[in-house]
């Protein structure tokens, strides 16, 4: 398990937070419970099995939203 | 294509904009209706390309969000060919969430200074020994770092080499620079004002005070109160809610304007907005003037509160006691001030402080059998004498005989406001001294406004004597002042407050010794420096123990659980208006609906930007 910290481009709509949870759920190999995307910090915060997905991946799945990824911090 | 449509979606609104103008002018000028419709189509047809894809996007992770009522209103008035309709609400929504981001950064730019001030670069020593700068990321506990002048020290570390001065502002909120010399600590985000240093990195990223404070913040800003958790919930099931009564309402008057019409009018955005919005505003503005408040939950329990409970020693005074008087009793002082010295140096108690302060230079002599009585003293053994250093009750244990001048004596002292540091050596007294702490300057004041935003009781809990702890209170004007309590008098009393009384209680002070009262309390306030203690066990830190931010903190908890009243009012009240007049109006259609909507938005977005500006006045 990692965890990593997500920073995109602001977020302005809270439906914003919906989406990206949504698409996060669809992804096999992140623990749910950690999965948190927090909006005025415009920050997603979550832990993954690395095996099974990987960081650009969940990138991916939330640039097809739309939105930008400024930054990637794993640990 | 998908993403770049995205991304113009500003300038998608400035020519659907400038088309419709176009429409309408050449409609109302040269009476070219061809001109008009087809201005107005293709401003549609742009504008509705982003809301379209984000409302796909929305449903393919089974989420009816905005975007998706939008559409599918759009795509009603092009059914009924109502272009002028489809094109301004388009533009309308577009041009809204622009107005939206713009806004919403300024409501959070207090704490994106904050962010802003993290270091982003190191100077690491590389295996050649040659120093080469690296990104703050790639930093690990025990590389070494060079600093220079003028920048900032990258992670929490102690000097190896070199000296300097440096500004600890951005943790400690007090910018007079501190001098640094080998072994001192330096602190991330602090800047180095002269000289250079060298570094050896103790903590590093989030795990730095620094980081610490900054993840606090932002952890603060996005926590959700009980209100707002309802708020989400509804909205879930709100936005599909919509979706199915315009649905039901097309069926059965097959009245397609009506039912896009609701679309429209049951967005719900001002809702969900507001609350975080005040919220973002109110911390950021705390983060600004050193009061760190950690969530709404804080806010709203903190704008409610009816005691606040003091500890005494460090936050109502200056916590830097000194000895006022000391009486000397029978013979062999020297040798006795030797054993006090002796013992009072193995303690950490502010009062042993200024007792070995007083006596200065002396004969330390081994200490042994040392016993700490808790709320009494110390009992010890030095050159096979038994030494007792400690109050009234101590002696009593001991069976000191106190004569009555001793009495008088001690009478004096408590009277005038000294804590008492008793010394007896086998069971005979030979030294009391009184130990005077001094007010913080301003307490009083900063009191006073405390009562007059709405603080009911103010109450002193302090391990001194009563006679001590009367006289701060009178001079203060505290309600109520407890002596002789022990940490877990404390928070037995505290706790008392809130099951028995009912009451909603701060409890105020310096987040070491009394943690178990800051943490039972229904809001902690830590006085700390940006110590880590008093980061993590209280609800709200106040930088660089500044009392007087105290009332600034109350005024904008304050004014910011007022605000997110305001905030829920207005954006229920547009929803009401709004649904009110659909159905009891002629005028109310699908662009007016929209324009309500967008507007309320930007009110309650610029509503929550004045707790920015706010100050206590």
């Amino acid at each position: 398990m990692k965890s990593a910290t997500i920073q995109l481009e602001t977020l302005t709509c809270p439906s914003c937070m919906q989406k990206i949870e949504g698409a996060l759920k669809g992804l096999d190999g992140i623990d749910q419970d950690t999965a948190k995307v927090s909006f005025n910090s415009s920050k997603v915060k979550l832990d993954f099995d690395e095996d099974r997905v990987s960081i650009e991946e969940i990138e991916n799945a939330i640039k097809k939203l739309g939105y930008d990824v400024l930054k990637t911090r794993v640990k | 294509m998908q993403r770049h449509i995205l991304k113009s979606k500003n300038k998608i609104a400035l020519i659907s904009g400038i088309l419709i103008a176009v429409a309408f002018l050449s409609k109302w000028i040269t009476g070219n209706t061809n001109v008009f419709v087809w201005s107005l189509v293709v401003a549609s047809i742009l504008g509705l390309a982003p809301i379209a894809i984000q409302a796909y996007q929305a449903l393919r992770v089974k989420v009816v969000s905005i975007d998706v009522l939008v559409t599918i209103a759009v795509l009603g008035a092009f059914v009924i060919q109502n272009f002028e309709e489809s094109a301004i609400v388009t533009f309308l929504f577009l041009f809204g969430a622009y107005l939206e981001q713009r806004t919403l950064n300024q409501t959070r730019s207090a704490i994106k200074e904050l962010t802003e001030m993290a270091p982003e670069s190191a100077l690491k020593q590389m295996e050649n020994g040659e120093f080469e700068e690296v990104e703050v990321d790639d930093v690990d506990v025990g590389d070494v770092l060079l600093v220079k002048t003028g920048a900032k020290v990258p992670v929490d570390g102690t000097v190896l080499t070199g000296e300097g001065s440096i500004n600890e502002a951005s943790i400690t909120g007090e910018s007079i620079p501190v001098s640094k010399e080998k072994g001192s600590n330096v602190f991330a985000g602090t800047i180095l004002d002269n000289g250079t240093i060298q570094i050896l990195a103790d903590r590093v990223g989030e795990d730095t005070t620094f980081g610490k404070i900054i993840e606090l913040v932002e952890e603060a800003q996005d926590s959700k109160s009980e209100a707002e958790r309802f708020i989400d919930r509804f909205s879930k099931w709100y936005t599909p809610a919509v979706l199915v009564l315009a649905f039901i309402v097309w069926i059965f008057s097959k009245d397609i304007e009506l039912a896009i019409t609701i679309l429209v009018l049951g967005c719900p955005g001002a809702l969900v907005i507001g609350v975080p919005v005040s919220n973002v505003a109110g911390i950021g503005n705390g983060a600004r003037h050193g009061v760190l408040l950690k969530g709404s939950e804080v806010i709203s329990d903190f704008s409610k509160l009816d005691t606040m409970v003091f500890d005494k020693t460090g936050t109502l005074t200056v916590g830097n006691p000194s000895v006022a008087e000391k009486i000397y009793y029978g013979e062999n002082i020297e040798e006795t001030l030797g054993y006090l010295a002796s013992i009072e140096r193995e303690s950490d108690h502010p009062l042993a402080k200024a007792v070995l302060e007083e006596i200065g230079e002396t004969v330390f002599s081994p200490v042994t059998d040392t016993e700490v009585i808790k709320g009494g003293g110390i009992v010890a053994r030095v050159n096979n004498h038994r030494i007792a250093v400690g109050n009234v009750a101590l002696m009593e244990k001991e069976n000191v005989q106190l004569n009555e001048k001793a009495k008088e004596d001690i009478e004096g002292l408590e009277k005038a406001g000294n804590s008492l540091v008793i010394t007896s050596v086998d069971g005979e007294l030979k030294v009391l001294m009184g130990v005077k702490d001094q007010i913080r300057p301003g307490v009083k004041e900063d009191l006073q406004r405390l009562k007059k935003l709405g603080v009911k009781n103010l109450v002193m809990l302090s391990g001194d004597n009563q006679g001590t702890v009367d006289l701060v209170s009178k001079e203060l004007g505290l309600t109520e002042a407890h002596g002789n309590m022990l940490p877990e008098h404390k928070s037995e009393y505290v706790k008392m407050l809130i099951e028995e009384k009912g009451q909603i209680v701060a409890f105020v002070g310096d987040g070491v010794n009394d943690s178990p009262s800051l943490a039972l309390a229904n809001i902690g306030i830590a006085m700390g420096s940006g110590t880590d203690v008093a980061i993590e066990t209280s609800d709200v830190v106040l930088m660089n123990s500044d009392f007087s931010r105290l009332p600034h903190a109350l005024g904008l908890v304050k004014a910011t659980a007022r605000n997110m009243v305001e905030n829920i009012f207005i954006a229920v009240g547009v929803v009401l208006v709004l649904l009110a007049s659909v159905l009891f109006s002629e005028w109310m259609n699908m662009s007016i609906g929209m324009l309500v909507h967008e507007a309320s938005i930007l009110v309650v977005i610029l509503n929550g930007m004045r707790l920015l500006k706010y100050k206590l006045r």
